[in-house]
């Protein structure tokens, strides 16, 4: 049927624009910003305005230990926390996915760290890793072993962040795991048990591999925002101690907000920004590639 | 052979249960320090029994004002929601129905930027405009994470719809926008539920644009609890206090709602 009035022939556009026009003013529009203040020494105050100073912000961020550091951080906190979150996340759904009494509630609890209040849960896990009272250590005096200083110490701080980064998205890797298994044909199971296949040989050489797609699309979104993760480092060490934790996405904000050199900053979430994009580009074609050589 | 059975289903029983309780223990361990006094959480030997106390929760009341701070959030939360809606609706609904897909691609985009790239300017823009501790820029900041969240999981509901309805609707003499707001949407219940109540939720744990654009005025639950922490000694019992109030909306919207939202977490993760 032909449409006959004006609004109804360009209802498409009628009604993504409104949408369209939010996204380009709030996002797009702003990124362009940040791209021009990065050129720029540009401290927010009022006596002293904006100065062009090309590309001195990248060049002194490129010589900047500090930066490097951050880079360093955010990789191995990334890194570390997407294999142990993948691996345990495969793990617990393969665990959730029988039928149990009780099944649905206990996969609701499970759940619950991907939507508790990410500050919040940082101050909770703050409490947990006091080195004194914390719950951290009674757990390890009581299994007999050395208290640690868990983020106090610059060397247990990121392993000690990563913990809190796999308590709370690891449900997400496993809902993803749990929605894919419940796609998979019953026929290659029923074959292998014919054939007398335990369940490990079952689990290695039916369901992971045909589970295989379905991992590389949690563990894609999961490095989207695993690269990006800010409330649960910023609300318990802010990057400490001595910069230890200090991630892209934190060293950036002290920069803009705390130091107020919004061109270097605005240099630094640039870099950020192509980072993650890059990163996210590279995952969706190595997920392309990998689909067609199965 | 049976008897293996029973043993391997004790394992996996056992198992389930120490994934659950290591999951669940940090919100177990916060309920619980909410109800103690600063001695209490300072001495090891008073672990699980206590005598409880409700001094915290009326502290963090009076002393700090957080009822002002929970009408903030629901305020930002419950506007920013509202907007996305509106503008998401309608926009997804196209996006489904004359397969738009660059525009659909558009809006994916903004799920993978990072959010502080934005903040920069944000900042400097609301500051010259007046809008820095303004629910206006709040509520604006907040939609840039739940207008792509709406849209995203709304295209994959209208496309699971039937049109045989709509073009019903169309025969009968409806206008195309009138199936949709006549027709389309009073059965969009379902989809709507769910990505309203995340969108909620996500509004209501934003911590990284509030901080920034969030004022005295405006301040909402996380930086309010944030904030907390800067007294020279950090008085626990209070803070577990503010956190069991933060989270406790969340868990509660969660429990009672957990076919929406299991289904839209996962239709949110598995489309992107």
């Amino acid at each position: 049927m032909m449409p006959t009035n004006w609004f109804d022939r360009n209802l498409k556009w009628i009604y993504t624009m409104p949408a369209v026009l939010f996204v380009l003013l709030m996002m797009v529009f702003p990124i362009l910003y940040t791209v021009r203040i990065s050129f720029y020494e540009w401290s927010m105050s009022a006596t002293v305005p904006p100065k062009w100073v090309g590309l001195a912000n990248y060049s002194a961020l490129l010589s900047d230990i500090r930066f490097w550091s951050s880079v360093k951080n955010t990789f191995v906190f990334s890194i570390g926390a997407l294999l142990a979150e993948t691996v345990l996340g495969v793990a617990i759904a393969m665990l959730l996915y029988r039928d149990f009494r009780g099944k649905n509630f206990v996969k609701t609890l499970f759940l619950l760290p991907m939507v508790a209040t990410p500050v919040a849960m940082g101050l909770v896990w703050l409490l947990i890793y006091e080195p004194s009272i914390g719950l951290a250590n009674v757990l390890l005096k009581m299994f007999g072993l050395d208290p640690l200083l868990w983020i106090a110490s610059p060397k247990q701080v990121i392993a000690s962040l990563i913990v809190i980064d796999v308590w709370e998205w690891t449900p997400m890797i496993s809902l993803i795991v749990m929605a894919g298994l419940s796609t998979l044909p019953a026929e290659p199971y029923e074959a292998a048990d014919v054939d007398g296949a335990t369940g490990w040989q079952k689990f290695f050489h039916l369901t992971l591999p045909m589970l295989r797609p379905t991992i590389i699309v949690a563990v894609m979104l999961r490095l989207i925002d695993v690269l990006k993760t800010f409330d649960i480092i910023y609300s318990t060490t802010q990057g400490g101690p001595n910069m230890k934790s200090e991630t892209l996405n934190i060293y950036g904000y002290t920069l803009g907000f705390q130091y107020f050199k919004l061109g270097m900053a605005s240099s630094l979430l640039v870099i950020f920004f192509a980072l993650v994009m890059g990163l996210t580009l590279f995952m969706i074609w190595l997920r392309k590639r990998l689909e067609v050589s199965v | 052979m049976k008897k293996k059975t029973r043993i391997t289903n004790a394992i996996l029983s056992g198992l389930t249960f120490i994934v659950i309780l290591a999951f669940s223990f940090p919100f177990i361990w916060m309920l619980l320090a909410s109800f103690k006094t600063q001695a209490q959480i300072m001495s090891s030997d008073q672990f699980f029994v206590f005598q409880p106390t409700v001094k915290n929760y009326s502290n963090v009341f009076n002393q700090y004002d957080f009822l002002k701070f929970i009408i903030n959030s629901f305020l930002v939360a419950a506007g920013s929601t509202f907007g996305s809606l509106l503008l998401g609706l309608p926009a997804a609904y196209a996006i489904a129905r004359y397969q738009m897909q660059s525009i659909g691609l558009i809006i994916l985009v903004a799920r993978i930027i990072p959010g502080i790239t934005f903040l920069i300017p944000w900042f400097i823009i609301f500051s010259k405009l007046g809008l820095v501790d303004s629910f206006t820029s709040l509520i604006l900041s907040h939609m840039l994470v739940g207008l792509p969240f709406i849209i995203w999981v709304m295209i994959s509901f209208f496309e699971g719809l039937p049109q045989e309805i709509e073009e019903a609707g169309l025969i009968d003499g409806c206008t195309h926008s009138q199936v949709f707001r006549r027709i389309v949407l009073p059965i969009s219940g379902p989809g709507i539920i769910t990505s309203s109540l995340l969108s909620f939720i996500f509004s209501w744990n934003n911590f990284m644009f509030s901080i920034i654009l969030a004022g005295d005025q405006t301040k909402t639950l996380p930086v309010a609890v944030f904030n907390f922490m800067s007294y020279s000694e950090i008085n626990w019992g209070a803070l577990m206090a503010a956190a069991c109030i933060i989270t406790l909306p969340v868990l509660v919207i969660a429990l009672l709602a957990q076919r929406y939202i299991v289904s839209g977490l996962a239709a949110g993760a598995v489309k992107g």
